[in-house]
C-alpha cells in the first residue's frame, strides 16, 4: 500500500513558496507514493492547479479534506494551530518547526501522536545530508534576492561603464556575513558587475569569498570566529570594538551593505549603528537580512523598506516569497531527497529510522515522544580535529632539517649513553680498531646530510644506486682470493678461492645491474 | 702492480667519487652524472684491488672468470626488468649484498694466513661474527621481501604466536653462542657456533619480513638497503679496509633516512613497523573504526562519463598508486594526460611518500611513461590546491586518500597525512571492487556525495577515457 504525501496550501501571512512542485510531484510518484495537493496551494508559484494534474497529483478543494486525507503533510511555514488540529492523529508532517521557538506547537503535535520532521533540525555537517539541506537552498535564494532589491532600490548601475554618456562608477557593495546567503550575494553582486567586499568573523572563509569574485576584508584583530558546526560565535568586546570601526570605515566608502549576520539562537548582532547610516552616502542601500531577528542595523523596520537619512534601508523578511518558483522548487527537491532517505525500498512506505544519524536529527517527534533535541552527530567533532592536527603535520617535510627537536631530556639521555659507549670503546679497544671507527662514524654522518637532500621522486634510483654500490663488498672478496703469502703459513686455499670467487660473481650481478637499471631509470626522467 | 699508497690514494678518490654519488641525486637533472661518478668509483676501487698488493697474479684468471659471469647476468637483468618490478629486483640484489658478505665472512674465519692476539683476534673475530649475522638477516629478508613483491608469497603479514619472544629467544641463543664463539680453540671448534648463529640469523630474516604486511613495503625495502650497507661496513671492520667500511656506511645510513622518510610518511614509528603486523590484506576492519562505519551510497560512473567531466575540467589532479602498478597503466594515463594538456587542461600528478611498494615508485612508472617531471608534485607541494581542483583521479590508490586519516581519530591510520582529493570538486575513484585497502580500512571518501567509482580494470578503464576523449 503506498502512502499519500498532502501539500496544502500555505496560509501564513505572505507566505508564496509551496512544498512541492510538478517537476518533484513526478518524481515522488516514481517513488511509489500517492501525492495529493490543496487547490490553489501553488499559484502563488506559478505552478497551476493543472500542472500538478499534469504531474500525477490529485487536486482536493479544501485543507480540511486534503489534511485528512493524507498519510504524510508536506509543508513550508511553521504549521498555525489550526492546522495542527487538522492534521491526522498518528499521521506524519514534515516542514520547517523550529521546536526551540515552538514549545506549544511541539507539545500540541505530539498530542496528536504525530511524527514530525523539522527540516530546520538537519545535522548539516553530515555532508551527504547536502542534499536535503533547506536552511542553505532557501538562504541562497534569499541573498540572490537581496542583491536584486539593493540593485532595485539603488539609483546607479553596479557596473562600472564607460559611455558616450559619461563615466559611470561600478557599485560598491559591502556583504557582512559570508554564510551561504552572504556567498549567494557576492556572487549575484559580483555577477552584476559591483565591486564586491565581504567579511566574516571566521577567517576561514575568505577563500570562498575570493572564489566568488569578492574581496574579503579583515577586521584588525586575531580571534577564532568559528562556533564550530560551521556556524559563527560571539566574539570577545575588542574584537567587536575592532570590526565596529572597519564597518565604520566600510559605511562611508560603500554604496550598498547587505547583511546576513545571524548567531544561532541569538539575536542578530547589531553591525550597522545609525551613525554609520549617516555617514553613508545619500541614495545608498542597506538590505538587512536578519531583519526578522531583529536586524544588524540599528534603524531597521522588519517587513518594511524605509529610508532615514536619505538611505534606504531594505528589512523584507519575506525574501524567499518574493521568489517564490525559485525556492518553491529548491525546497521541493530537498523534501523529495529526504523523501528518498525515508523511503529507501521505493514502494510508497516511509521507514523513520532512528539509526541514521540525519533522519535521527531530523525527527523531532516520533510517534507522539519528542526526540528533540537529537544527540550530537559525531562527524563535526571529528571534522574540527583536523585544524588542530595540521600545524604539527606542516613541518613533516623539512630537508636537510631530519625531524622535529627531540625533547631535552631525550637528548641529554641519548648523549649520556653515546658518551657511555665511547668511555668503553676507549678503554677496551685497540688502536687500529679505533682508527677504522673513527672513519665510520664520520662515513655515517657524510650520508646523512647528503641523502636528506635527495628528492623524494628519486628515492627509488637512490636505492638502486647504493645497492649497486654496496657491492664494493666485492674488495672484501677480491683481497681474500690470491693474498701474497708470509712463508711458513698454511692456508686452506681451495675452501677460500671457492667462497671468494661466489661472493665476486654475486656482488658482480649487483654492481653491474645496479648501474644499468639506475642508468635506464635515470634516463627516463625528462622535463 | 700498484704499491699500497697508491692503492689508498685510489680508495679516497673512490669513496669521493661514491659521495659525490649520491649527491647527484638530489636532482633529476644532476642524477645521470651521480650514477656516472658511482660506475667510475666503482671501477677505481676494483682495479685498484685488483692490481694493489694485496692480490697476486695467481688470483686474477679466477677473478675475470667470476666478473665475467656475474656481470652478464648482472646486465641482462637490468634490460630485461620491467619498471613496475623495481621493487623486487632492488629486494634480490639487497639478498645477493647479503650473501656475498656471509661468504667473505666464512672466507675470512677459515683464513688460517691470519694470525692476531688478545684484545686483536677476539674483536677481529666478533666483527666476522656479526658481518656474517647482519649479511645472512638481510639475505633471508631480502629473498622472503622478494618473494611478497613479487606476489610469489601472499602480502598477509604472518603472525606466530608469541612471535617477539621468538625473536628474543633467537638473540639470546645468537649473544650467547657469540661468547662460545670467542672462546673457540681451533677453527672447527669455532664453526659450530658460526653455523647455529647463520641459521638463527636466515630463520630471523624470514620471519621479520614474513611479519609485515604488504603496506609496509617500502619501510622494508629501504631498511634492506640499509642492512645490506652495514654489512659492508662489518666487512670492512674485519678486512681492516677503510673503503669497505665508509661505502657501507654511506649506503647504510641512506637505507635508514629513506626507511624514516616512510615511517613519516605513514605516520608510523619505526619499531612499529618492524614488529610487524600492520597491513592486513583485506582483513576485518579494527574494532575502534566499528561505530563510525561510513554510511552513504556509492555512485558509480562510466568511461564515458569520467571523459566528459575531464574534458570539462580545467584543472585535475592524477593520484597513482599500486594498483597502476599493478595494471601497467602508466602509459595509458600518459595518453590522457597529454591529450588534455593540449586542450589546455593543467593536470599534475600528486604523489603520496608511500604510494606504491617502494620509495619512489610511482615517480619511476611515471619517469618511463615519460611524463614530464615538472608536473609530479609531492604531497606537500599540491595538497593545498584540491579546493581549486575540478577533478582529481585517483588510480589504484586507496589508504593514501583515506579521510578516516583525518576524520576518524580511532582509525588505524589516524594521523597519517594523506591527499585531500575530496577536497576537489569531484573526485573520482578507479578500483577494481570496492574491496578495503592495504590496511584493511574502509575508507570514507567512496561514500562522499562529490565522489564518483569508476569499477574495472585501471588499464582498461583508461583506455576507454582515451577513447572517449579522443572522440
Amino acid at each position: 500500500m503506498s502512502l499519500m504525501i498532502g501539500v496544502p496550501r500555505e496560509i501564513a501571512a505572505g507566505e508564496k513558496r509551496v512544498a512541492t512542485v510538478p517537476e518533484v510531484v513526478e518524481k515522488l510518484v516514481k517513488l511509489g507514493f500517492k501525492v495529493a495537493v490543496e487547490s490553489g496551494a501553488g499559484d502563488a508559484a506559478n505552478c497551476s492547479d493543472d500542472a500538478y494534474r499534469a504531474a500525477g497529483a490529485e487536486i482536493i478543494n479544501g485543507a480540511a479534506k486534503l489534511w485528512s486525507a493524507s498519510d504524510i503533510v508536506f509543508k513550508v511555514s511553521v504549521p498555525t494551530m489550526e492546522e495542527v488540529v487538522l492534521l491526522r492523529e498518528g499521521g506524519h508532517l514534515i516542514g520547517f518547526i523550529w521546536p526551540a521557538q515552538n514549545p506549544e506547537l511541539m507539545q500540541q503535535l505530539a498530542a496528536k501522536k504525530a511524527t514530525v520532521l523539522a527540516i530546520d533540525c538537519l545535522p548539516r555537517m553530515l555532508s551527504r545530508a547536502q542534499k536535503m539541506d533547506a536552511l542553505t537552498s532557501q538562504a541562497g535564494v534569499a541573498g540572490y534576492r537581496a542583491v536584486i532589491e539593493a540593485a532595485n532600490a539603488f539609483g546607479r548601475f553596479f557596473n562600472g561603464q564607460i559611455t558616450a554618456a559619461g563615466k559611470v562608477p561600478p557599485a560598491k557593495v559591502f556583504i557582512a556575513g559570508a554564510g551561504v546567503a552572504g556567498l549567494a550575494a557576492i556572487g549575484t553582486a559580483a555577477g552584476l558587475g559591483a565591486i564586491v567586499r565581504a567579511n566574516d568573523t571566521r577567517a576561514e572563509v575568505a577563500d570562498q569569498v575570493k572564489s566568488l569574485g569578492g574581496e574579503f576584508v579583515k577586521v584588525d584583530y586575531e580571534e577564532e570566529g568559528g562556533g564550530g558546526g560551521g556556524y559563527a560565535k560571539v566574539m570577545s568586546e575588542g574584537f567587536q570594538q575592532a570590526q565596529r570601526e572597519m564597518y565604520a570605515k566600510q559605511a562611508k566608502e560603500v554604496d550598498i551593505i547587505i547583511t546576513t549576520a545571524l548567531i544561532p539562537g541569538k539575536p542578530a548582532p547589531r553591525l550597522i549603528t545609525a551613525e554609520m547610516v549617516q555617514s553613508m552616502k545619500p541614495g545608498s542601500v542597506i538590505v538587512d537580512m536578519a531583519a526578522e531577528r531583529g536586524g544588524n542595523c540599528e534603524l531597521t523596520e522588519p517587513g518594511k523598506a524605509v529610508v532615514k537619512h536619505g538611505v534606504t534601508i531594505v528589512g523584507y523578511t519575506d525574501l524567499n516569497s518574493r521568489l517564490a518558483k525559485q525556492s518553491s522548487t529548491l525546497y521541493g527537491t530537498n523534501l523529495f531527497r529526504l523523501t528518498e532517505e525515508l523511503c529507501k525500498t521505493k514502494d510508497g512506505n516511509i521507514n523513520v529510522n532512528m539509526e541514521d544519524d540525519a533522519i535521527r536529527g531530523l525527527t523531532v517527534i516520533k510517534d507522539g515522544a519528542i526526540t528533540w533535541p537529537a544527540p550530537a552527530p559525531k562527524l563535526p567533532a571529528a571534522a574540527a580535529k583536523p585544524a588542530a592536527a595540521k600545524p604539527a603535520a606542516a613541518p613533516a617535510h623539512g630537508h636537510g632539517g631530519g625531524g622535529a627537536p627531540a625533547s631535552a631530556g631525550k637528548t641529554a639521555a641519548i648523549f649520556g649513553i653515546a658518551a657511555l659507549l665511547f668511555l668503553l670503546l676507549g678503554a677496551y679497544a685497540p688502536a687500529a680498531f679505533l682508527g677504522h671507527f673513527t672513519v665510520f662514524v664520520l662515513a655515517c654522518f657524510v650520508g646523512y646530510m647528503v641523502v636528506w637532500n635527495v628528492t623524494p621522486a628519486l628515492h627509488t634510483p637512490l636505492m638502486s644506486v647504493t645497492n649497486a654500490i654496496s657491492s664494493i663488498i666485492a674488495i672484501g672478496a677480491l683481497v681474500q682470493i690470491a693474498p701474497p703469502l708470509t712463508e711458513g703459513f698454511d692456508r686452506p686455499d681451495g675452501w677460500i678461492r671457492w667462497l671468494a670467487v661466489a661472493a665476486i660473481a654475486l656482488t658482480t650481478v649487483n654492481m653491474f645491474g645496479g648501474f644499468a637499471v639506475t642508468r635506464r631509470m635515470l634516463s627516463m626522467f625528462r622535463k | 702492480m700498484m704499491t699500497a699508497s697508491l692503492a689508498t690514494v685510489s680508495y679516497i678518490g673512490a669513496t669521493i667519487l661514491f659521495i659525490l654519488s649520491l649527491g647527484g641525486l638530489s636532482h633529476p637533472e644532476s642524477s645521470r652524472r651521480g650514477n656516472l661518478y658511482g660506475m667510475i668509483g666503482m671501477t677505481i676501487a676494483v682495479l685498484a684491488t685488483v692490481f694493489g698488493p694485496r692480490v697476486t697474479m695467481a688470483g686474477i684468471p679466477w677473478i675475470i672468470g667470476a666478473m665475467v659471469v656475474g656481470a652478464a647476468v648482472g646486465l641482462y637483468a637490468a634490460k630485461k626488468v620491467q619498471m613496475t618490478q623495481m621493487p623486487e629486483l632492488v629486494a634480490l640484489m639487497h639478498s645477493l649484498v647479503g650473501l656475498a658478505a656471509c661468504l667473505v665472512g666464512y672466507a675470512n674465519y677459515i683464513d688460517t694466513s691470519i694470525q692476531l692476539e688478545g684484545a686483536e683476534k677476539a674483536i677481529h673475530e666478533m666483527e666476522i661474527y656479526i658481518g656474517i649475522l647482519i649479511g645472512a638477516v638481510t639475505f633471508s629478508g631480502s629473498v622472503i621481501a622478494f618473494g611478497k613483491l613479487s606476489g610469489k608469497i601472499g602480502g598477509k603479514p604472518l603472525l606466530l604466536p608469541g612471535r617477539h619472544l621468538l625473536n628474543l629467544a633467537g638473540l639470546l641463543i645468537v649473544i650467547w653462542f657469540a661468547g662460545s664463539f670467542l672462546h673457540a680453540e681451533s677453527i672447527n671448534d669455532g664453526m659450530l657456533p658460526l653455523i647455529v648463529m647463520t641459521v638463527i640469523a636466515l630463520l630471523f630474516g624470514i620471519h621479520m619480513v614474513m611479519a609485515i604486511g604488504g603496506a609496509d613495503m617500502p619501510v622494508v625495502v629501504s631498511m634492506l638497503n640499509s642492512y645490506s650497507g652495514w654489512a659492508a661496513a662489518a666487512t670492512g671492520f674485519m678486512l681492516n679496509n677503510d673503503l669497505l667500511i665508509v661505502t657501507g656506511a654511506l649506503v647504510g645510513s641512506s637505507g635508514a633516512i629513506l626507511s624514516y622518510i616512510m615511517c613519516r610518511a605513514m605516520n608510523r614509528n619505526f619499531i612499529s613497523v618492524i614488529a610487524g603486523g600492520f597491513g592486513t590484506g583485506g582483513g576485518t576492519p579494527a574494532a575502534a573504526s566499528g561505530d563510525a562505519q561510513p554510511a552513504g551510497e556509492v555512485v558509480s560512473i562510466s568511461a564515458a562519463e569520467t571523459a566528459e567531466l575531464l574534458r570539462e575540467a580545467k584543472n585535475v589532479i592524477i593520484v597513482p598508486g599500486y594498483g597502476m602498478a599493478v595494471a601497467q597503466a602508466q602509459h595509458t594515463v600518459y595518453e590522457i594526460t597529454q591529450l588534455l594538456r593540449e586542450k589546455g587542461v593543467n593536470v599534475r600528478f600528486g604523489i603520496h611518500p608511500v604510494a606504491g611498494r617502494m620509495p619512489g615508485h610511482m615517480n619511476v612508472l611515471l619517469a618511463e611513461a615519460k611524463v614530464p617531471y615538472d608536473i609530479v608534485m609531492e604531497m606537500d607541494e599540491l595538497n593545498e590546491d584540491f579546493p581549486d581542483t575540478d577533478v582529481s583521479m585517483v588510480i589504484g590508490a586507496n589508504d593514501i586518500v583515506n579521510p578516516a586519516a583525518q576524520d576518524d581519530p580511532g582509525s588505524p591510520i589516524a594521523g597519517m597525512p594523506v591527499l585531500e582529493v575530496w577536497k576537489a570538486r569531484t573526485s573520482i575513484v578507479m578500483k577494481r571492487s570496492m574491496a578495503s585497502g592495504y590496511a584493511g580500512v574502509d575508507n570514507p571518501l567512496f561514500y562522499k556525495e562529490n565522489n564518483r567509482m569508476l569499477f574495472g580494470d585501471a588499464k582498461k578503464m583508461l583506455e576507454e577515457v582515451f577513447v572517449a576523449l579522443k572522440a
